[in-house]
């Protein structure tokens, strides 16, 4: 067992750039999940690593052995699909036993009826047999065996996928959205599922998702990657608080982050929806700043002051103990949404004008470019208009 | 609003008269299946007219010594099949077509499957491949018949001259008794193969690529383990399509023996269809041809039942 190093591994197919100089280590052991939207690459550095696709450039290894050229079958790992990929005529116990069959059964061996009469291979079927079974009692599906997998629910078919790549030992979990294909409830189910397996099993997990929730709640480290490249790689925690690009601060966190433009004043200060903040960086006057604002990181004020924003309440979201509040602001165009406690905002009624405050060291400076702007000082606002 | 609009809605019903209203439901009740019947009906009456009535005048016939073109006729019960199964000519036309069936449909799904596979294969000149090898199953049968013979012309005939130019022994392909059925075999595979191409490959389409990784990561990744994880599998219930309706068109070969042979030499490619059509309009036995087609039709409905039995129990995996 050893972690897995991928570096500088690129691959386009035609003229499309699918992944650009993809690098990163993966911990033994680790539970590593690929975040990023639709397109943009996530499930084709999966296949890479599996390898079902060839990349274009870089290597990949599994702690001292180099995987590039070799095939699936070789690599010790295992991939648990979007779709299960279950054989649909064998049953569960087939599906599960034939990573098995193919390694340890040579072709006259696995060949029907004759193959039973060749030396050592009943001792072998049964060894196999064995192992299926006591991985399907693992997971809670040796009553299923002799089914069919038309004949399982959606959760059930997943648990068959995940013993088919249980049964081979492997030292890589790969795993392409498995839980996509599952209703909302059975999916919180299977999610704790799988955490709780990759603790048991103490396996390298390398689990590819767009679903941020899965994202943060299984992970040791999430690597969000978009447009082929990887964007930030990180603990969940530090993703959501800490995000290094604008696209990473917007993908993660629901509801989605709030975005407001300023511009760089004098004197390091940057206004924003007439509010003067303070921005330690260099940067001329008149350039664009983007700010994001966690909708918990707007307040509600008490009263109208100088470091208050007025804002209108056009939205009310019941959503139990949360209530988002999205809220005008004049002179940007979004709406803003802040989450409050029910017991902050059950008074609170459409078309109300509001007083918002901005909770200092919560918010989040972008150039235009979309890169992280880090303050050190913490922020609080000036007051408004008081240099204009 | 609402509320409003109903009660103005009660109030114009009851303004109408009593009779009116009784009218109305009744249509209401009855213009839905009427509307149904009638469109239906002209699928229906063309059902009736060009397939249920003949079925069963055919049924009718076969008890009667009726011929073709007489003014009479007596009810003769079940002489017609025991005429029949007593003939022998009717015996070597059903052992005939057996033959024939088992030679066309095994080497039909196989090359068919064989040349869809390697078409899938490569994607370079698909089309290409794709139409010629279904251009036979869309040609007039009659005219390459004629082709056919040409091909096979003892002397003259590409076939023997090829094969004498390569040493290989050569024979009257269509006037040998021994050569006859195997090689009108041949042309009906010829025939079906683009056919069975066809559905081939939209079945291989259909199989998802994730089977096949699947199969790549447990270790399945040899041709012959692929084919026998998931390609065969997954095309099962074509497979059983393609047997079916190949089978069914093997056993109404019928063109290329009227044109070729006409059930020659002697009776060897004498096949149940020829038999019927030479029994009903050339000695005009039209009873006893009535009856060979019963025996005729048993077949295709067995044939068809059985695909739809095994379609439901085996073959559909979900």
């Amino acid at each position: 067992m050893a972690g897995l190093s991928i570096s500088g591994v690129s691959k386009g197919f035609g003229s499309i750039k699918v992944l650009k100089d993809i690098s990163l280590q993966v911990e033994d052991g680790e539970f590593l999940t690929i975040l990023g939207p639709s397109g943009c690459g996530k499930s084709t550095l999966l296949k890479i690593l599996a390898g079902l696709e060839t990349q274009d450039s870089g290597s990949i290894f599994l702690g001292e052995r180099q995987l590039d050229g070799l095939r699936p079958k070789h690599r010790d790992v295992a991939m648990v699909f979007q779709s299960y990929a279950l054989y649909p005529h064998m049953t569960v116990a087939w599906n599960m036993a034939l990573p098995l069959r193919m390694r340890r059964l040579n072709a006259w061996q696995r060949f029907p009826v004759l193959g039973a009469l060749l030396p050592r291979t009943a001792a072998v079927r049964k060894e196999i047999a064995a192992e299926v079974s006591r991985v399907a009692a693992a997971l809670g599906i040796d009553q299923l065996l002799d089914r069919k997998p038309a004949q399982l629910s959606g959760g059930q078919r997943q648990r068959v996928a995940v013993g088919r790549a249980m049964v081979r030992e492997p030292a890589v979990f790969l795993m392409d959205e498995p839980l996509s294909n599952l209703d909302a409830k059975l999916r919180v189910q299977m999610r704790a599922e799988i955490k709780e397996l990759h603790r048991r099993l103490g396996s390298t997990f390398i689990y590819v998702t767009h679903d941020q929730t899965e994202a943060m709640t299984l992970s040791d480290r999430v690597v969000v990657m978009a447009d082929g490249e990887i964007l930030q790689v990180a603990r969940p925690q530090d993703i959501y608080a800490d995000p290094c690009d604008l696209r990473v601060a917007e993908f993660v966190g629901s509801p989605k982050i709030n975005i407001i433009e300023g511009r760089m004043q004098r004197d390091r200060l940057v206004d924003v929806a007439g509010l003067l903040l303070p921005l330690d960086v260099a940067s001329a006057v008149g350039t664009r700043i983007l700010i994001g604002v966690r909708p918990e990181a707007l307040r509600l004020a008490e009263h109208a002051s100088k470091v208050a924003i007025s804002a209108t309440v056009r939205l009310i979201e019941h959503m139990g103990s949360d209530v988002f509040v999205h809220v005008e602001m004049p002179g940007v165009s979004d709406l803003f949404v802040m989450r409050l406690p029910l017991e902050r905002a059950f008074r609170i009624q459409l078309g109300e004008p509001l007083q918002l405050g901005l909770r200092p060291g919560q918010l989040l400076f972008f150039d235009a470019e979309g890169r992280r702007i880090r303050t050190t000082s913490a922020v609080t606002p000036i007051e408004r208009r008081a240099l204009a | 609003m609402m509320p409003s609009a109903a009660m103005s809605g009660h109030g114009a019903q009851t303004a109408t008269s009593k009779p009116a209203r009784l009218k109305t439901r009744v249509v209401d009740r009855f213009s839905e299946p009427i509307a149904a019947y009638l469109l239906a009906l002209p699928g229906g009456a063309l059902l009736a007219l060009l397939f249920i009535l003949p079925v069963i005048a055919v049924f009718v016939i076969a008890t009667t010594n009726w011929s073709f073109g007489g003014t009479s006729l007596s009810f003769v019960g079940m002489r017609n099949f025991r005429d029949v199964f007593a003939d022998s000519t009717f015996r070597m036309s059903f052992l005939n077509t057996i033959v024939y069936v088992l030679i066309v449909v095994p080497g039909t799904i196989g090359l068919g499957l064989l040349i869809a596979l390697l078409i899938e294969a490569r994607p370079s000149l698909r089309g290409f491949y794709r139409a010629i090898h279904f251009l036979p199953f869309m040609a007039t049968l009659a005219a390459s018949a004629v082709a056919w013979e040409m091909l096979l012309h003892p002397t003259m005939g590409l076939v023997n001259q090829a094969f004498s130019a390569l040493g290989l022994p050569t024979a009257n392909w269509l006037r040998d008794e021994k050569t006859v059925l195997p090689v009108l075999a041949l042309i009906g595979i010829w025939q079906n193969l683009g056919f069975a191409m066809v559905l081939f490959l939209a079945g291989l389409k259909a199989i998802p690529a994730d089977l096949y990784e699947a199969a790549d990561i447990d270790g399945a990744d040899g041709w012959f383990d692929r084919l026998r994880t998931v390609t065969l599998p997954m095309l099962g219930p074509v497979t059983m399509f393609v047997v079916v309706v190949v089978a069914i068109r093997a056993f109404e070969v019928f063109d290329t023996i009227a044109i070729l042979t006409q059930g020659g030499p002697g009776r060897a490619s004498e096949v149940l269809l020829y038999t019927l059509y030479r029994e009903s309009f050339e000695y005009l036995r039209t009873g006893y041809g009535a009856a060979v087609t019963v025996v005729f039709l048993g077949i295709i409905v067995t044939l068809t039942l059985v695909q739809v039995g095994v379609m439901e129990k085996r073959v559909h995996y979900s």
